[in-house]
């Protein structure tokens, strides 16, 4: 997607953008037509529409980061997949019930190695995005999920995840399909798979359906998707009764790579093109190709067995924001325990602590 | 479809705990019963066998040799990484659910015996934060599978949970990708696991320990999904079945092994172990 403005879908924060981008547009066909010379006024509207992107997309809310994940025109799977891999392999169903299409599975070359790719896809068109149930997975997703990348282990082929979903379908016949006892026997048999996994969230990470193939020896957000325990909306719904408090709850949510880098619950925040991954897609598909590349190379130096060592003590560590008070906060109502109790001291560094306890 | 389910929001609104007072009128089947006589009855209608939710000790007691419970980790606490407000700064929503509830957390978990057997034990909490999973409850959960696999005891985990916590934003989702790898270490070395689901069991905790046992038990009517129902029929706009979620809906379609009444828990938690030769 170039600079092209006709038809695209604008969020209120870029509407200053597109009027720029229109001028230029506009004086650029002058130009062609007329014959009269507008390349100084030309080049000084591009340079401050540089600035403006610029100044626009380093001051994003996470709210607008939200809605830059979600944007129509964002690169889906299916561009990835015509971006950055050669020969896709595509491999259907689970073997159990049937074929999800909001998670695609299949063999591909990617930066010159064999990959399994396993990725949300929303769809871009109304049929499509019906087809892939707008990239809401049910458990058939995520058992077809696990087979290919049980598979992908036997013959020692690294696994790329690529997660773009609202989240898991809440509906019926995820639940008598059984959706949570899906998704749980991903994260644990993920969190011992013999081969390399990486995952990177492309758009939205919506709980546990992003999860659910985001287990990972390394994990990436891309610059303006999002990952969150809850969608914002249904965040503010709960917490403050209204979904028009979206805004705050994602401020709150710390879901922006930024925050969770900071939280050291990713490893890597993948840079987008000035402006955002649709402002150029193929850009955006270079900087995640260059990702997968070096991140597999990387952890195939490593040796099957330290590398689920490396991955059981990341995912050990993950999230340990807890101390250790000197006393319980209150007195015990029942069952005096005066049996020794571990003594070590903790903080942030959960192995640790949870060695203690062994 | 945004409202997605792996937050407390999607346990539904039922009573806590037994309500007040000497005589009370069952939520089951509206009759009036003497407390001390639902008390004998661990907490479980003599009428209508509605299965009341029991805080941690309560069903520590019910279930453990008595006095034999030794506690671990009994004082973590979080450290509010999010520094989050909604209508009350996270660390005051701690403090007063602790004062309430007279826990520090929602989970305890330790070793204790069933019938003389020595297990490992967790148990949640419904009365903190709606038993929700936050990094604490993944430490203890994960703490507890390695002490299991390292003393070669069964682990028993009772589950009583709305799913992860929202004040801990990604930080408690990340909590169900940690835990699920202690139950694989822990499959891995050979230890028995079991999962007792109590009401409710849903959204990020059903979505990883929960669901992971080698034998799942579950009460009679606790609600057990991944989706709340409220999210489910505001989703696919329509009323939802009689009994959708329940256990004996989750035992018909495959996803638990028994339906056990609380009086028989305990000598069918002691039969399993001794199956399994643990």
């Amino acid at each position: 997607m170039s600079n092209a403005t006709g038809s695209r879908y604008l969020l209120e924060f870029e509407k200053p953008i597109a009027k720029m981008e229109q001028e230029i547009d506009r004086l650029s066909a002058t130009q062609a037509n007329s014959g009269r010379d507008s390349s100084e006024l030309i080049a000084k509207i591009r340079s401050q529409l540089t600035e403006e992107l610029t100044r626009t997309y380093a001051n994003l809310t996470p709210w607008e980061t939200v809605l830059v994940a979600r944007h129509p025109q964002r690169p889906l799977l299916r561009d990835y997949i015509r971006l950055i891999c050669r020969d896709f392999c595509e491999l259907h169903g689970d073997k159990l019930f049937g074929d999800d299409r909001a998670l695609i599975c299949g063999f591909a070359r990617i930066a010159g190695q064999r990959v399994m790719l396993v990725g949300h896809h929303k769809g871009r068109e109304t049929r499509e995005k019906i087809e892939a149930n707008f990239g809401c997975a049910h458990p058939e997703g995520y058992r077809k999920a696990l087979q290919k990348m049980r598979l992908a282990a036997k013959f020692g082929v690294p696994i790329v995840c690529l997660i773009d979903t609202p989240g898991a379908y809440p509906g019926v016949g995820a639940e008598e399909r059984g959706i949570a006892a899906a998704i749980a026997t991903n994260l644990m048999e993920l969190s011992a798979l013999p081969t390399p996994i990486i995952a990177c969230v492309i758009g939205e990470g919506g709980s546990g359906g992003a999860l659910g193939i985001g287990v990972a020896d390394e994990v990436a957000v891309m610059q303006y998707a999002y990952y969150s325990v809850i969608s914002p909306e249904g965040c503010a719904a709960i917490l403050w009764k209204s979904a028009e408090h979206a805004a705050r709850a994602a401020n709150a949510l710390r879901l922006t790579g930024r925050d969770l880098l900071k939280l050291k619950l990713i490893d890597t925040i993948i840079d987008e093109p000035l402006g955002g991954a649709h402002r150029d897609v193929a850009a955006a598909a270079r900087n995640v190709e260059t990702w997968i590349g070096t991140k597999l190379r990387d952890l195939k130096r490593h040796k099957t067995d330290a590398l689920l060592a490396r991955r059981y003590d990341r995912l050990r560590n993950l999230g340990s924001f807890f101390t250790e008070t000197a006393a319980p906060a209150e007195p015990e109502p029942a069952a005096p325990s005066p049996a020794p109790r571990p003594s070590a001291k903790r903080g942030r560094q959960g192995a640790k602590a949870g060695r203690a306890a062994s | 479809m945004a409202d997605t389910p792996n937050t407390p929001s999607a346990a539904p609104r039922r009573r806590m705990e037994v309500p007040q007072g000497l005589w009370i009128r069952c939520v089951g089947c509206g009759a009036m019963i003497y407390r001390r006589i639902l008390e004998e009855e661990l907490h479980v209608c003599p009428e209508c066998d509605h299965h009341y939710r029991v805080d941690a000790r309560t069903r520590i007691r019910q279930l453990n040799d008595p006095d034999t419970f030794e506690e671990f980790l009994p004082n973590l606490e979080s450290t509010n990484p999010l520094e989050f407000t909604d209508r009350m700064p996270y660390p005051e929503r701690l403090a007063e659910t602790k004062r309430q509830s007279g826990e520090p957390e929602a989970i305890v978990v330790g070793k204790g015996f069933i019938k003389g057997r020595p297990v490992i034990m967790g148990v949640m909490n419904p009365a903190f934060i709606m038993g929700s999973m936050g990094s604490v409850v993944g430490e203890k959960v994960t703490a507890a599978g390695e002490r299991a696999a390292a003393d070669g005891l069964p682990f028993i985990m009772v589950t009583c949970s709305g799913g992860a916590r929202m004040m801990e934003g990604m930080v408690s989702l990340v909590q169900m990708a940690k835990t699920s790898a202690a139950i694989k270490k822990l499959n891995d070395a050979g230890g028995l696991y079991v999962v007792v689901m109590t009401d409710p069991t849903t959204a990020g905790v059903a979505a990883s320990f929960a669901f992971l046992g080698d034998i799942t038990l579950a009460e009679p009517g606790a609600l057990i999904g991944f989706a709340g129902p409220r999210v489910i029929a505001n989703t696919i706009k329509a009323t939802l079945p009689e009994g959708f979620q329940r256990a004996e809906f989750m035992l018909e379609r495959g996803y638990i092994d028994r339906i056990v009444h609380r009086r028989d828990l305990r000598s069918e938690l002691a039969r399993i172990i001794d199956y399994c030769n643990q």
